[in-house]
């Protein structure tokens, strides 16, 4: 079985509030990038699967040159290959199809696997795009791996507060959540590796794809508002404190 | 304009933020009609009509009670042929995005996701979001027909019930054929508010540390005598002292309730994108140097395991609960 890891870089969490409304227009961000987190549990999900299930676990990544760092993250936790597709123009349909081509031309891919979102773009609908491109069923909000074999996957989901299990044919597409599995260091030994690796690099032009105009347009980038809060404290026993923050609510009409 | 909302249902209930899709789509102007989806849903394709859609698009199939990318996206885009419309809302749940994923994309056109705003311009969507996991907002519009947004759950009020009642249109089913079976389904405990729509939220998080248990036992007494969907840090989470579906976060759940209460929760930049824009925000933390007090608008710095007790009970004889 080979399971293809889509990763994304984006900002470190800790960074997110320094991203100026002009970076994000432009794209050219001057903040720390990482590997997103949510695909961070993919890989830590794919690679698991690997272990448990046997194949092997490749990933791969849409981007500029800079985004290899992040392959070499990948590789780091365990993956045995990793890919590049260079281009940066591409909105989500446009890399979902060049995922799904490159998803093609590899040929023996059993499971896709991506991070159920991105901290950045955050509409989290890249996985279901990717399905649809290969014409594979679209696992979401994925938990658990129960079972997967050439055939077949058992998984389960979260729905809203309620949690499925489902079988589909392989090959198929999930998109997984925290709950896969925290994502696993580095060892010593795969860093190593990583840093010598080879990562080829395709370009749209290789995958023979016409990658589809963005039809999603942005603009007016700003911050939200600030908050308006200076926290008012309410001081006292546990009782009296409690009964003036109760007092404070219900003149705020939120209870 | 002419709008057609996607009524989400499981198992025969409808999904209730669902009617808030329909109240943005009301509020947009022009015509707006339904699309309920479901098994044993007649009854909500009538209260479609008697919140004020228009007219109502109805697929009632055993083989629909619960979700199904193939089928519902197959039967969404037999419909939009049918109804002429000339956009598709939905509320921005997990099935929600899913669906509107599919259809876009299936379509070549683009979708404006996670909508806090909506309006029409020049007869397209203009929508804001935000991105960058709520550290910037952007507005977002989209080529093609029809145009496709999904709305992020207590962004607009629910169309109010008006009386009015709205033709119904039986559709058969498509012929899509379904890929993914379900085997079991675990559903939220009896009561259990979600998450996403709750107005209050009462969460906790690592303070809860010294007794985790007991932490959540009084989290969740209070959560009850408010009406309150209970919630969890990644802290909490990643300790094992709560499932990972209560987590709210920038891995978790985002979630805009009118009252947070945040309880031994140290206000980390992960925790704030999940709940940053609820409009009340209170903090309960033994650390008055904590940074979730430099968002709260209410706080009392002190020991939760007294505090919470002590609010669940001002809040039982106040409350008459």
């Amino acid at each position: 079985m080979r399971y293809l890891i889509c990763i994304k870089q984006t900002p470190d969490t800790a960074e997110l509030p320094k991203v100026k409304p002009e970076e994000a227009a432009s794209g050219r961000l001057s903040v720390q990038l990482v590997v997103n987190p949510w695909d961070e549990h993919a890989l830590e999900g794919g690679i698991q699967m690997m272990e448990k299930f046997g194949g092997e676990a490749g990933a791969i990544t849409v981007g500029g040159e800079d985004a290899i760092e992040r392959l070499r993250s990948a590789l780091a936790m365990g993956c045995k290959d990793a890919t590049l597709i260079k281009d940066t123009a591409a909105d989500a349909w446009g890399v979902a199809t060049l995922l799904a081509a490159a998803v093609r031309k590899m040929g023996n891919v059993t499971y896709v696997i991506t991070g159920q979102m991105t901290v950045d773009g955050n509409s989290g609908t890249l996985p279901v795009a990717l399905g649809r491109a290969l014409g594979w069923p679209v696992l979401t909000g994925v938990a658990r791996v129960v079972s997967a074999d050439e055939t077949a996957i058992t998984v389960e989901r979260i729905v809203g507060q309620a949690r499925h299990t489902v079988t589909a044919p392989a090959p198929a597409v999930l998109a997984v959540v925290k709950e896969i599995g925290e994502p696993r260091y580095p060892t010593f030994i795969n860093i190593r590796k990583a840093a010598r690796m080879e990562i080829p690099v395709w370009t749209p032009a290789d995958l023979g794809v016409n990658v589809p105009a963005p039809v999603v347009h942005m603009s007016d980038f700003r911050k939200p508002p600030a908050r308006e809060a200076r926290v008012v404290l309410f001081n006292g026993t546990p009782d009296e404190a409690a009964q003036a923050l109760l007092d404070a609510l219900l003149a705020e009409k939120v209870l | 304009m002419k709008t057609l909302v996607f009524i989400e249902t499981e198992s025969g209930a409808v999904v209730s933020s669902s009617w808030e899709a329909l109240g943005k789509a009301l509020s947009l102007g022009g015509e707006v009609e339904a699309l309920v989806i479901g098994h044993q849903v007649a009854a909500v394709a009538a209260e479609a009509g008697a919140r004020g859609a228009t007219g109502v698009y109805l697929i009632d199939d055993p083989g629909r009670a619960l979700f199904d990318l193939d089928l519902y996206t197959a039967d969404v885009k037999a419909v939009l042929t049918e109804s002429h419309a000339d956009a598709f809302l939905a509320s921005h749940t997990g099935n929600g995005r899913d669906l509107a994923a599919a259809v876009g994309f299936d379509l070549g056109v683009g979708v404006i996701a996670d909508c806090l705003e909506l309006k029409v311009v020049d007869g397209r969507l203009l929508g804001t979001r935000p991105i960058y996991s709520g550290n910037i907002l952007v507005d977002v519009q989209v080529d093609g027909r029809p145009q496709i947004a999904t709305l992020r759950p207590r962004a607009a009020a629910p169309a109010p019930v008006i009386g009015t009642t709205a033709p119904v249109v039986t559709m058969a089913p498509t012929a899509a054929t379904s890929r993914v079976a379900v085997k079991a389904v675990e559903r939220a405990e009896a009561g259990e508010i979600s998450l996403t729509d709750a107005s209050i939220i009462v969460s906790g998080g690592r303070g809860v540390a010294k007794d985790p248990e007991l932490g959540f036992k009084l989290i969740r007494e209070l959560a009850q005598v408010l009406g309150a969907a209970v919630g969890a840090s990644r802290a909490a989470v990643d300790a094992g002292f709560i499932p990972y579906k209560y987590q709210v976060g920038q891995t978790g759940k985002v979630v805009r309730p009118d009252l947070y209460i945040a309880c031994g929760i140290s206000g980390a930049v992960q925790h704030l994108a999940g709940m940053g824009s609820s409009k009340i925000i209170v903090a309960i933390n033994k650390d008055a140097e904590a940074p979730i007090f430099s968002v709260a608008n209410y706080g009392i710095v002190g020991d939760l395991f007294e505090i919470v007790p002590a609010l669940t009970r001002a809040a039982r004889a106040r409350l008459n609960r």
